[in-house]
């Protein structure tokens, strides 16, 4: 897959979503975390979701991810339609093709960093060694540590590995750099990329910091449950070029 | 191995304290399960067995006198397989160098070799050949220190005569070797003497004659029928009516022990099963909410339900495998000592003891089973929450004010006690469940007492307050009232009572029972009758008073009428008013005022025993007189009898109490200090801060530790109640025609209980104390609740 902006056309989109709704009941309150969404997503494309908290980035990816399931509205991966499967569909959706990052690691604590990795391998189809995975993200060295002897970078860069080593289609982040310091940060980041542009990985990264916008392909704001503005960047910058 | 299982390796090892102490809860129930049923399972196999091949009989018949002929007339009854006939006796015997009066029951052998049944197991020594030999029965030669060459002396229809012992040896129908009539053993005072029939015979004068015979009935064979042909043909013989296994002593006694294993077998592993499904309920709970966001990542990676479900379970089925290991070889081990000290007691001849695989089996699924129950709902619930959900932290937890603050008490709290009082207050559920499992350890306590607690009320009422008299001495055939007053002539005699028993059938519809109807004097003083209030009531003018248990196996309450077949004398048939029950505890009796039964006889003032009332130095001369008159055929002593039971059965009882106040403990243990290290992770966060915040040990301590002493001392007062209602379940539940159990708590196994339980309790705090010590302030600061 080209590292360079691809053109999408149909054959080559893994999500469509048309009119996304999502109303959360809190208590009482209703809570529209969507308002009617509208995405296209292409085959190894890099996006980012900005926007403030509570804004629906987070719902948007857990929806795209099938951790969630619409109120309303259709979702598309490729030929399944997502807004309508079953929670055993969903499952196996996301057993096959979806890897996740979160802000909080949420590594196992009682598992080492190889162990953690091997737990998403154990299930997958075709996965890398977790080795190989611990590899990509820099983090050979330190494979039989347990999380509680990671610094929080080397953490979320285990989680990167976990997300990466069954070689998802889609790799869905959710503030991935949210409890790291810059230098850190762009570690992660990196690993990102790297992955993203060697396994071909369609790629969602929800971030609060407008800075991480550069080094993706296309730029989602998102303001009170709607897609507000989209850009497109005309070249990905290298995270070690993003100003924090 | 997959990952998920080092992960479950490593959980375990971690929490293997609070997971061992739910190991041994589930251990404590399979042992009590192995160890009663193999017990149970090895004593009846070996009980069929020796009745099998020493052909115990299936029916049994006192008489009167019957010409032998008359045997051939029996054998001939449909049904019958085979007869024998013999001569039964009663006799007091001399044995050198003891004071006290001993009665042996005389049981005739065939001139030559074997009985055809109830046959002869000889331990030592051989069956008697000559005319003056004797087999004595086991555990008479035992307590007396009897063996063959020995010599006793007996008064033998009024003659006294040397008697050598041949051997010993024991049948299946004197498995309990008790005196006729009596409740408690005394092996010194009573024994079986087995002789040739010739010279039993002619010494009691029954030459070409029998008293007593036994049946083996034909596979098929309706019993009630057979009974009713024998009860016809032996009617002209004085015969007393023929009766089954049922009704055999030895067999009732051994049924009855057996029935109570069986009530063992269920309710205590049932207790203990029900303790570990609600702390696995408790733990595996807590350790789904901290993993919640595990559980949502494993979820998120597209793990399904179902294998989750599975993880969760595998943990429980380790601490079961773990939990079932150790119950069953302790109840293999413990239930081969106590089949063996069962066997002992009984003396079988042999005991076939194996472990039933079935046995362990079945444990470990009841175990697999209770443990299921308690976290299956937990796990499944927590495996189906929706990946999203269960990456959310759970919500903040709410608390308010203790309903002590509200009523205004607050200002008498400091801050401490404040906080334990609102986190009980904030799950009041998860305090009551916590509550309830140091309750059951308490109930458990008392239960372990109760054995001890209810003899002693049933020795108190029996012996104290109802059955009073020093001495009972029962004559060989109705007589005057001048035996009686022989006796009160003797020196060192106080009071007498006068009694008469005459075997009778009692029926009411289609239910009967076969008894002796007590004659009791008018106003009795020595041998009274009290109703449930323990207040002496009088045996009535009219109609029949009836031990109530008997009531209620009759199906007859006061008022109602039974039809009284007598079995002796002109056996009168008569309708009687029952006119009362009494609520004695040992024990199916009838009563009637003495001249009221002597008037239904038609036969005068007869009587056919008394009740002594002796001055203690006067005693043993006094033994060795009424030893020597002709028509005594026994004496019983209450209350030595008592003592030696109470002596029998304290060894036994205090293994039971310890085993059972273990077992408590090691529920109290399990409940408290799991309890204790869920309080803690929920709690070690905030109680690091306050630490941090300059807060003393001890003070942190107090919040945490305050928590479970009064969650302990509110479990007292509940796990009272439960204790007797569980006492009075078992009692009821082990009632039977022999012993009905009282269903008594004394006041001391409240307090023993609650020593017990605390003890427990300050041992888990302690434990604790330690992890609360060691409290690591700033990695307990650094992890996101």
């Amino acid at each position: 897959m080209s590292a360079s902006q691809p053109e999408p056309h149909a054959a080559d989109l893994v999500f469509r979503a048309r009119g996304l709704t999502k109303v959360y009941q809190m208590g009482e309150v209703e809570v529209h975390a969507l308002r009617g969404v509208d995405l296209e997503l292409a085959r190894g494309e890099f996006v980012v979701l900005l926007g403030a908290s509570g804004s629906g980035k987070s719902t948007l990816v857990n929806i795209m991810g099938g951790l969630d399931r619409p109120t309303a509205g259709e979702l598309w991966y490729e030929n399944e339609a997502l807004s309508h499967a079953s929670e055993r569909e969903l499952t196996e959706f996301r057993r096959r093709y979806v890897g996740f990052v979160f802000q909080f690691y949420n590594l196992i604590p009682s598992l080492t960093a190889r162990e953690n990795v091997a737990v998403v391998t154990e299930i997958a189809t075709e996965p890398m060694r977790p080795e190989e995975a611990l590899e990509i993200v820099g983090l050979g060295g330190r494979m039989d540590h347990f999380p509680a002897q990671l610094s929080g970078g080397e953490q979320q860069r285990v989680a990167i590995a976990r997300a990466i080593a069954k070689r998802p289609a889609v790799l869905l982040c959710d503030e991935p750099t949210g409890a790291l310091d810059s230098k850190t940060g762009v570690v992660v980041l990196q690993a990102l990329d790297t992955v993203s542009r060697e396994l071909g990985t369609t790629t969602a990264v929800i971030t609060h910091n407008a800075g991480i916008a550069d080094m993706a392909d296309r730029v989602l704001v998102m303001t009170d449950g709607r897609i507000s503005d989209e850009r497109r960047n005309a070249t990905r910058k290298s995270p070690d070029e993003i100003s924090w | 191995m997959s990952v998920l299982h080092r992960k479950l390796g490593r959980e375990l090892l971690r929490m293997s304290g609070q997971a061992l102490a739910i190991a041994l809860v589930l251990a404590s129930g399979v042992m009590t399960y192995v160890l009663t049923s193999t017990s149970l399972a090895s004593l009846l196999t070996t009980q069929a067995r020796y009745y099998s091949e020493y052909r115990f009989a299936d029916l049994f018949v006192d008489l009167k006198r019957a010409p032998e002929h008359v045997g051939e007339r029996l054998r001939d009854i449909d049904g019958v397989r085979s007869v024998d006939t013999r001569v039964v006796a009663m006799v007091n015997i001399d044995v050198p160098d003891f004071t006290d009066p001993v009665s042996a029951l005389l049981v005739s052998l065939p001139d030559e070799g074997q009985p055809a049944l109830n046959r002869i197991w000889v331990r030592e020594g051989a069956l008697p050949e000559r005319a003056d030999e004797v087999l004595i029965s086991d555990a008479f030669a035992d307590a007396q220190s009897l063996g063959p060459g020995d010599t006793l002396g007996a008064v033998i229809n009024g003659r006294w005569q040397r008697l050598r012992i041949s051997g010993v040896g024991a049948s299946p129908e004197y498995i309990y070797q008790i005196k006729p009539g009596d409740l408690f053993f005394d092996f010194e005072r009573f024994g079986i003497l087995w002789m040739r029939r010739q010279p039993l015979a002619t010494a009691f004068d029954l030459d070409g004659a029998f008293n007593n015979a036994v049946f083996a009935l034909r596979p098929g064979a309706d019993a009630r029928d057979v009974i009713a042909r024998i009860d016809d043909v032996l009617e002209r013989y004085g015969g007393q009516g023929a009766y089954d296994r049922d009704d055999q002593v030895s067999h009732g006694f051994l049924d009855t022990d057996l029935q109570s294993l069986v009530v063992m077998s269920r309710v205590f592993p049932a207790v203990f099963f029900g303790v570990a499904a609600f702390l696995l309920n408790v733990v595996i709970a807590r350790m789904l909410a901290a993993q919640r966001e595990q559980i949502g990542i494993l979820k998120a990676f597209g793990y399904r339900n179902g294998e989750l479900a599975l993880h969760y379970i595998q943990l429980v089925l380790v601490i079961v495998a773990v939990g079932s290991l150790i119950g069953t070889a302790l109840g293999v081990w413990l239930g081969r000592g106590m089949a063996g000290i069962y066997a002992e007691f009984y003396r079988f001849p042999y005991l076939d003891y194996s472990l039933d695989v079935g046995v362990a089996v079945m444990a470990l699924t009841i175990a697999a089973l209770a443990a299921l129950a308690g976290t299956g709902h937990a796990v499944l619930r927590a495996a189906r929450l929706p990946p999203a959900e269960a990456m959310r932290p759970e919500p903040p937890s709410r608390y308010r004010r203790s309903w002590l603050e509200r009523l205004g008490l607050g200002g008498w709290l400091d801050q401490p006690s404040r906080m334990v009082l609102r986190h009980l207050g904030r799950h009041p559920l998860k305090s009551a469940i916590t509550v309830l499992g140091i309750a059951m350890s308490v109930a458990i306590v008392m239960l372990a007492r109760f054995q001890v607690n209810a003899v002693d009320a049933l020795v108190e009422s029996e012996f104290g307050l109802a059955a009073r008299e020093d001495l009972t001495v029962t004559f060989t055939e109705p007589t005057s009232y001048r035996a009686m007053f022989a006796l009160a002539a003797e020196p060192g005699v106080g009071q007498v009572e006068p009694m008469r028993m005459v075997p009778a059938r009692l029926r009411a519809g289609h239910r009967e029972y076969r008894l002796a109807i007590r004659g009791l004097v008018a106003e009795p003083d020595l041998h009274r009758l009290l109703d449930i209030h323990q207040q002496p009531i009088r045996p009535p003018a009219e109609g029949l008073l009836l031990t109530s248990y008997l009531a209620d196996t009759l199906g007859v309450v006061p008022g109602d009428s039974l039809q009284v077949e007598i079995l002796e004398g002109d056996r009168p048939v008569r309708q009687l008013p029952v006119a009362g029950v009494v609520p004695e505890y040992i024990g199916m009796n009838a009563y009637m005022e003495l001249t009221s039964l002597n008037r239904l006889m038609r036969e005068g003032n007869a009587i056919s025993g008394v009740y002594l009332k002796v001055d203690a130095d006067e005693r043993d001369r006094l033994f060795q007189r009424i030893k020597n008159m002709p028509r005594v055929a026994g004496v019983s002593i209450q209350r030595e009898a008592v003592r030696s039971f109470e002596e029998d059965m304290a060894g036994t009882v205090l293994i039971f109490t310890l085993v059972m106040t273990l077992l408590a403990m090691v529920i109290a243990v399990g409940v408290v200090y799991n309890s204790a290290r869920i309080a803690l992770a929920e709690r070690a966060r905030e109680l690091a801060s306050m630490r941090v915040l300059g807060f003393r040990r001890a003070e942190i301590s107090y919040i945490l530790l305050g928590e479970l002493a009064l969650l302990t001392l509110l479990a007292l007062p509940p796990g009272f109640l439960i204790g007797y209602g569980m006492t009075h379940m078992i009692a009821t539940a082990l009632g039977t025609e022999l012993f009905r159990i009282p269903a008594v708590i004394a006041p001391s196994s409240f307090a023993f209980a609650s020593c017990v339980v605390m003890a427990a309790a300050i041992g888990s705090a302690l434990l604790i104390r330690r992890r609360l010590n060691r409290l690591d302030l700033i990695g307990v600061l650094k992890t996101r609740e």
